[in-house]
């Protein structure tokens, strides 16, 4: 059925090949940009419209206020120790996911039993919904009841914080992430490992290659588009956390004493809970800054064209 | 054609007949409100009966989940949609009022002398730019709820009167294990749940620090009493150890453990007891908020939901929505929402009605009622956040009581002066 | 892969290794299932199994909630949206991978600044418009913001550009149009990748809670997350509600990626084209 719009191009003997290929492609994109135009980029615009702007939602006036509500930010500890946070969530998160979710991926790639039900349990993380895994891992991490310090407690040690720590509550939260993304990691890499054409494996073993050196040379090589995507995708997701924060520290949100508030969270509390929207949006405008220069850095960094 | 006009206007006055009183044309009015099942079971069955009373008007009834009805009443407001009834939270009234989105309460139809005489004293609270904004259907106040079982095995014979006694039955009650982890609280602490209001309204006030200047417009408990006070409660985690933060996971966690036998006493609001009655498995009581000695001053937190009337509702919908305004808040509905929801009235002549006054659950919370204050909230969330912070300031990183209460001082004043100086230049 | 048949120790030890994560990775999910069948007053007991295990709990979402009301809804709202974002995204996507124009570098970065802002901060404006069109409380209202996604355009263009033009080329000479180039050839090379598509964006509009949560304004229309939510309100949360329909709603995902993971295997993998 999609092959009768083939005769369309050919109505324009006088273009060229490229040229018409653009066309097509102009063709394709048409529908979505317009889309994306409308529904994100537009809003996106009127979000910084408003960072200018002092507005508190519920009133009509949006006064015109200059650089202030970025000066308020600049001043607000909160704000400085949100954006200190989401560079640490960034950092530990990132590698741990990446490297883990490699590292499954390809272990189960080698599973051939119960494969269904191997992969099925690894994705579960992903399925759990927020609400319920966030319960769960506080219970875990529970001073009093939770099976971590039930450990500690067994082996004659200390018990630890965790959750109620201003040190560790932030990568105690990590953990909880890099836990449910694990799940989407592996699915992703699964498919990009398929991906990867089973004849350069062949190739390089018949040269008589070990498996550190098909894995350096041939896997991460050609799982370079995948692993682009991954890394990029992840920060930008990484830099906005929110659901997972809000629902480890319900009582008190991003605690204790702000050590696990992300940017989004900040944003959230001080546009939805306080109706501060201009300021809600001038942090936007930062932290929208930060990830185009961050996506910006690692596409020019880590993009190689891939070589058969 | 003049027939079919004659018809229609035989037809339009028997109509009008038969509705006596009410506005000639249909008005659809929307009223909105958190999802609370007992309210929003309540409410579906009192519009029917408003309708029968006001044939002409329809209500339509929305309702939306509790933890985000906020955003999504600020999310409709900016698009021009939303209710002409709304339920709101009785701290959101002046930045309800600032943003000009309630309007004031027509004093002929709810004149004030009338208002401060029916509703209970503290109604006064949400008085704001001299007027009345919204009015409310229930109160509540804070009262302890304690678990009889735990009390008695622990040889505490009855509920604490003051706080001396209920740190002794606190630490009685309190389960340790061999590692010193807490398995049974005496006390389910919870800043985050109700405790900041207890702390604020009642144990700054108990010893000797008025939390606010009358005016509500300074801060002013950072002083040597107030930081006395902040110690007291915070060496109830520290020092004697008979409470944990976050002891329960989730939004009240703590109220979840004194359900599950796990925390001997906390303090909540009345708006607790048909979640505590219907799934706490010990023998349990309510008493008084305790006080310093026993004839002490006493004191407690007043709050309440509050209906309001939008800009939105204007010409004829203006005036159904006061008539349902009124029908909310009239006698008769308290009396069934204190049935069915069990919240206590609003109505002073109600509240103290002595059947109630001796119920062994709601007497004590109606008590409290008598010597409630409603603190006067600019900012509730950033506010809540204030007095969470001091507590973990002390709790956590050991600072001191009075310089952790020096700081939240300083950073509630700027949220006052904040909002106070934008409200001096908008007049 | 039928050749691994034998033992071998390595293979043993990754099913040792794989076999003890399981533990790490699903007990939450288990811990949810098992609250699910608890009473209500065993909630809290901290027992990994439920001592008296029942489905009350499951049959109180079933019958006195409005969840097969919800569910119903999710269900349309994420199956058609899955299908949308699978068209459009793969064929922008493809665009970008493999076909030259002008203007293509910048329109991808404008397409992954789409991401860039927190949906918090996009509602009100959907908000506006959505009440301008009257699209509050319907189900187009729910989806239209996620019918296309840079997510998606970004998995694509990454899985395409692996796709060798040579093949296209092939294609072009045989006369395959544009669109048939797309459709027949280059689709088909990328399956494990719209696969993951698939899971991921059923998944996602599965659980999404915030924008519905504000569109939606009558009770009948609420999706599974938004009537979820109701579990938990100011008396506190109904934590054996919340896992009973928690767990029930897990049932279809599940079996969407149970039919969708096949096709991840058993994605068509080229060989020796270049050759």
């Amino acid at each position: 059925m999609a092959t009768r719009t083939q005769a369309a191009p050919t109505t324009w003997p006088h273009l060229g090949l490229g040229a018409r290929r653009a066309l097509w492609a102009y063709a394709f994109l048409l529908v979505p940009l317009a889309f994306f135009l409308a529904i994100r980029l537009a809003p996106a615009a009127s979000s910084l419209y408003i960072s200018l702007h002092e507005w508190n939602i519920i009133s009509p006036e949006k006064p015109f206020v200059g650089l202030r509500n970025f000066q308020t930010l600049l001043a607000d500890p909160r704000f400085a120790r949100a954006a200190l946070n989401t560079v640490r969530y960034v950092a530990v998160g990132i590698p741990a996911q990446i490297v883990l979710g490699l590292l499954l991926a390809m272990a189960l790639r080698r599973v051939t039993r119960l494969r269904g039900l191997f992969r099925a349990l690894y994705f579960m993380p992903f399925v759990t919904p927020v609400v319920a895994a966030a319960w769960v891992w506080q219970w875990m991490y529970s001073e009093q009841f939770g099976p971590l310090n039930s450990i500690l407690v067994a082996l004659g040690l200390p018990t630890l914080q965790f959750l109620r720590s201003p040190g560790q509550a932030l990568y105690a939260i990590t953990a909880m992430i890099v836990w449910q993304y694990l799940g989407f990691q592996i699915v992703i890499f699964l498919a990009g490992l398929e991906a990867i054409p089973r004849v350069y494996y062949e190739a390089a073993e018949v040269d008589g290659a070990s498996g550190w050196q098909l894995f350096r040379h041939v896997t991460i090589p050609l799982l370079n588009p995948t692993l682009v995507f991954s890394i990029v995708y992840s920060t930008i997701i990484y830099l906005q956390l929110f659901t997972q924060v809000l629902n480890m520290t319900f009582q008190d949100q991003g605690g204790p004493l702000a050590s696990t508030l992300t940017l989004v969270l900040y944003v959230y509390q001080l546009g939805f809970q306080r109706f501060r929207m201009g300021e809600a949006a001038a942090a936007t405008a930062v932290l929208f800054a930060v990830i185009l220069a961050i996506t910006l850095l690692q596409m020019k960094i880590l993009s190689k064209p891939v070589e058969y | 054609m003049k027939h079919v006009l004659a018809l229609l206007a035989a037809v339009g006055l028997l109509l009008g007949l038969a509705s006596v009183g009410a506005t000639q044309q249909q008005v659809t009015i929307t009223y909105w409100q958190y999802f609370f099942e007992s309210k929003v079971r309540l409410i579906d069955q009192l519009i029917p009966q408003f309708q029968a009373q006001n044939p002409g008007i329809r209500v339509v009834h929305e309702n939306f989940p509790y933890d985000t009805y906020n955003q999504k009443v600020a999310s409709a407001v900016p698009a021009g949609q939303g209710p002409d009834v709304i339920n709101l939270f009785y701290g959101w009234v002046p930045l309800y009022v600032d943003s000009g989105y309630l309007q004031p309460l027509p004093t002929d139809a709810f004149p004030v002398q009338e208002l401060e005489r029916e509703f209970v004293p503290m109604l006064r609270n949400s008085r704001f730019d001299g007027k009345y904004w919204a009015l409310p259907t229930a109160v509540r106040s804070l009262a302890m709820f304690y678990n009889d079982d735990l009390l008695a095995r622990a040889g505490v014979a009855r509920a604490p009167v003051t706080w001396d006694e209920f740190l002794v039955a606190a630490e009685k009650t309190t389960v340790r294990d061999a590692a010193g982890r807490i398995q049974v609280e005496g006390f389910g602490i919870a800043p985050g749940g109700q405790d900041h209001h207890l702390i604020r309204e009642v144990l700054f006030r108990q010893w000797g620090a008025a939390p606010y200047s009358p005016d509500g417009r300074r801060v002013t408990y950072a002083t040597p009493q107030g930081a006395e006070a902040l110690r007291w409660y915070t060496d109830l985690i520290t020092r004697h150890k008979v409470g944990a933060i976050d002891f329960f996971p989730g939004a009240n966690g703590y109220r979840n453990a004194f359900m599950a036998g796990r925390a001997a006493m906390i303090f909540d609001g009345s708006f607790a007891i048909g979640a505590i009655r219907g799934g706490t498995r010990a023998k349990w009581g309510v008493a008084p908020l305790p006080r310093r000695s026993a004839g002490g001053e006493a004191s407690n937190f007043g709050s309440y939901w509050v209906h309001g009337l939008t800009v939105r509702a204007t010409g004829p919908k203006r005036d159904a929505a006061i008539r349902f305004l009124k029908f909310l808040v009239s006698p008769e509905v308290q009396r069934v929402w204190l049935e069915r929801v069990g919240e206590l009235p609003a109505s002073r002549s109600l509240v103290s009605d002595a059947r109630l006054a001796n119920d062994a659950v709601f007497g004590p919370f109606i008590q409290g009622l008598a010597y409630s204050r409603a603190t006067f909230f600019v900012d509730e969330t950033a506010q809540r956040q204030v007095l969470m912070d001091a507590v973990n300031e002390v709790v956590v990183n050991n600072k001191s009581p009075m310089q952790a209460l020096q700081e939240a001082a300083a950073k509630e004043q700027k949220i006052l002066d904040d909002f106070w100086t934008k409200r001096a230049k908008k007049q | 892969m039928a050749t691994r048949a034998r033992f071998d120790p390595k293979v043993a030890l990754i099913y040792a290794v794989l076999a003890a994560g399981t533990v790490v990775v699903a007990f939450p999910f288990f811990w949810m299932l098992s609250s699910a069948l608890k009473p209500p007053m065993e909630i809290f007991d901290l027992r990994f199994l439920p001592q008296q295990p029942t489905l009350d709990n499951i049959r109180v979402v079933l019958t006195r909630t409005q969840f097969p009301r919800w569910f119903w809804n999710s269900f349309v709202v994420a199956a058609i949206t899955t299908l949308s974002v699978a068209f459009f995204d793969s064929l922008v996507g493809y665009a970008l991978a493999k076909l030259r124009f002008w203007g293509r570098e910048v329109i991808f970065v404008l397409i992954l600044a789409t991401l860039m802002i927190p949906t918090e901060m996009l509602v009100i404006p959907w908000y506006i418009l959505s009440s301008s069109q009257g699209w509050i409380n319907t189900y187009w209202g729910i989806m239209f913001p996620g019918l296309i996604t840079a997510f998606g355009i970004f998995l694509v263009r990454q899985f395409m550009s692996g796709v060798p033009d040579e093949l296209l080329d092939a294609g072009r000479i045989d006369g395959v149009s544009e669109f048939g180039l797309y459709w027949r050839i280059a689709l088909p090379q990328i399956k494990p990748a719209m696969a993951a598509l698939c899971i991921f964006t059923f998944l996602g509009n599965w659980n999404a809670f915030l924008w519905p949560m504000i569109v939606i304004q009558s009770a009948s229309m609420r999706t599974l997350p938004v009537g979820i939510a109701l579990f938990s309100g100011e008396a506190g949360s109904l934590w054996h509600l919340i896992m009973a329909s928690s767990a029930l709603a897990v049932i279809p995902v599940l079996l969407v990626f149970a039919v969708l993971q096949r096709q991840i295997i058993e994605g068509i993998v080229l060989t020796g084209l270049k050759n």
